[in-house]
């Protein structure tokens, strides 16, 4: 019996160890992790392989945190299923834990489209976690011809992980866009002009149809020679674990602000998780990073007594760097807009006397200040307007905000 | 804990602090040789229009996003403090896109860098004891 189970391993997991120890400081933690590692930064795949990080440094936590926090870690173990009613859970290895709190944090999984004779491509890798990585990694030479299904996120970071490691890298994508979740069609030009300048080869609005030997044909037609390949479509909401238990479900697990589900005592947070979108108030998955970590310290706090505990405003945010490039964004692209071309690209989307979202690509300094005024939803006549779409500065708050901002503890 | 207030009535604008600070992070001697000619990265910058200027560093805010949000666990906070490993830090800019007050960028090398009350150096805040008119503040509040 342990106080407080935990499955899953990685930001919404650790943040829900440190939610719980900053109001119970001895609870019996147990947390389960299908994979065999220390708690490592999933994003951060794609810098291992470009070096910019390793094995050591790429730890999300220092080495002590799991002692330093009295967890017990079970590796190499999943949850098969929960009994709600008898408080426990099945592991794959036929372990049962019992909890009085339980914390689903299981993230997702990359979603691979039908394609005729994908089992027969001999080198085929997904991007999703350190095990992938280090196999493509393997896997790859400095004569690899790599062919890359996916634009997105992870396709494209994948493609700047392995640039210097391949001879020729080509992404397909069915979207005329690249990055077409998080981008527009004007910024997408841009970013897509920019990484044809570092030697990818993108074939957009097209997608495989089949696979035959070392060629992929695609629905246009055209056909792609290849000896690796990467899928990175998309990912979707591991839901199973708590839609089998009868718990509700969306496209992601349902949870209240609290990070609560609808099964007694069961918590959810992070990437297998959908909630509601502070700018649009519709209920999403907004599978990024900083919102897992926010969301599991609010379900550990939560799952710790804290019946204060709420997380309120998650928003879709990125921030990404590609080939030197850094894009920036967050919130929904409707309403009016303002543009400037001066340093890159920025593009300001604002409605009803709120900024709504943004799209920058280039200069990305005090970026943060557009994104908190998005969460806290701040009334566009109370600052100054024209100066805050010229550029992001505290200068544009009234002097009694500013001296909030500067004077004051915060 | 104490921290760096700004009281932008008395600032001059005259972009001292930035000076001292890059100064106090280059690890050299005398300010001269240390910054002539060198672009400067200063953690601390002056924000100024017609006759109104602050200076602008980290707030070391009690709920720090962007330490909640760094994807690498570089960005940590201990005592109230909010300090950066840039061994671990590999530039993906996450913490600009979060801090409300512009407070974190880019070092010439692309990893972070932000206000660490001089802990590093050795020193209270240069910028303070730079500042010709008490514009900033090292106190208690």
């Amino acid at each position: 019996m342990s106080k407080y189970v935990i499955i899953g391993n990685s930001a919404a997991a650790i943040g829900c160890v440190e939610g719980i120890r900053s109001v119970d400081s001895t609870g019996d933690i147990t947390i389960v992790s299908s994979e065999e590692h220390h708690v490592y930064s999933r994003p951060l795949i794609s810098y291992l392989l470009q070096k910019k990080t390793d094995l050591k440094r790429m730890k999300y936590r220092p080495e002590s945190f799991y002692d330093e926090n009295h967890c017990d870690i079970i590796y190499k173990n999943t949850a098969a299923s929960i009994d709600p009613e008898k408080k426990s859970v099945y592991l794959s290895t036929g372990r049962s834990l019992s909890y009085e709190k339980l914390l689903v944090a299981v993230g997702s999984s990359p979603f691979i489209p039908p394609m005729a004779g994908l089992e027969s491509v001999p080198k085929r890798f997904a991007f999703s976690c350190l095990d992938d990585a280090l196999a493509l990694e393997k896997a790859l030479t400095p004569t690899s011809r790599v062919l890359i299904i996916g634009a997105g996120l992870i396709g494209l970071k994948c493609a700047e992980g392995i640039s210097g490691m391949a001879g020729s890298i080509t992404i397909v994508d069915m979207s005329p866009r690249v990055l077409s979740s998080i981008l527009d069609e004007d910024s997408s030009k841009i970013v897509q002009q920019h990484l044809e300048e570092h030697g990818l080869k993108l074939i957009l609005s097209d997608s495989v149809d089949s696979f035959a030997g070392g060629r992929a044909i695609l629905k246009s037609g055209q056909s792609v020679d290849f000896d690796i390949l990467v899928t990175a479509v998309g990912v979707r909401a591991n839901i199973s674990l708590v839609k089998d238990a009868g718990g509700e479900c969306g496209r992601g697990i349902t949870i209240d602000s609290s990070c609560k589900t609808s099964l007694p005592e069961v918590y959810a947070a992070g990437d297998c998780t959908e909630s509601v979108d502070v700018v649009t108030g519709q209920t999403r998955v907004m599978a990024l990073l900083p919102n897992a970590y926010m969301q599991g310290y609010c379900a550990g706090r939560s799952m710790a007594g804290d019946a204060e505990a709420g997380f309120t405003n998650a928003m879709p945010m990125n921030s990404i760097g590609l080939f030197g490039l850094h894009i920036m964004t967050a919130g929904s692209y409707e309403g009016e807009t303002y543009d400037s071309y001066d340093n890159g690209f920025k593009r300001l989307f604002y409605k009803d006397n709120r900024l709504v979202g943004f799209i920058i690509a280039g200069d990305t300094s005090k970026t943060g200040i557009y994104t908190s005024l998005i969460r806290n939803r701040v009334p566009l006549d109370t600052i100054d307007f024209p100066l805050i779409c010229e550029r992001p500065t505290l200068m544009a708050f009234s002097k009694e905000t500013r001296k909030e901002f500067l004077g004051c503890a915060r | 804990m104490k921290r760096v207030y700004v009281n932008e009535n008395w600032c001059l604008a005259c972009h001292l602090c930035e000076y001292y600070c890059a100064f106090a992070n280059s690890g050299g001697h005398d300010m001269a040789t240390a910054l002539k000619g060198v672009k400067l990265h200063p953690r601390i910058s002056v924000e100024e229009k017609d006759l109104v200027s602050f200076a602008v560093s980290c707030r070391h805010c009690q709920e720090p996003l962007c330490v909640k949000s760094c994807i690498t666990g570089a960005l940590t906070k201990t005592d109230g403090l909010i300090s950066i490993d840039r061994d671990k830090c590999v530039g993906c800019q996450t913490c600009v896109l979060v801090c409300p007050y512009g407070a974190i960028s880019p070092a010439e090398d692309g990893v972070m860098q932000k206000c660490e009350l001089c802990t590093k150096n050795g020193c209270e805040p240069r910028c303070v004891q730079g500042c010709p008119n008490a514009a900033i503040v090292y106190e208690e509040r």
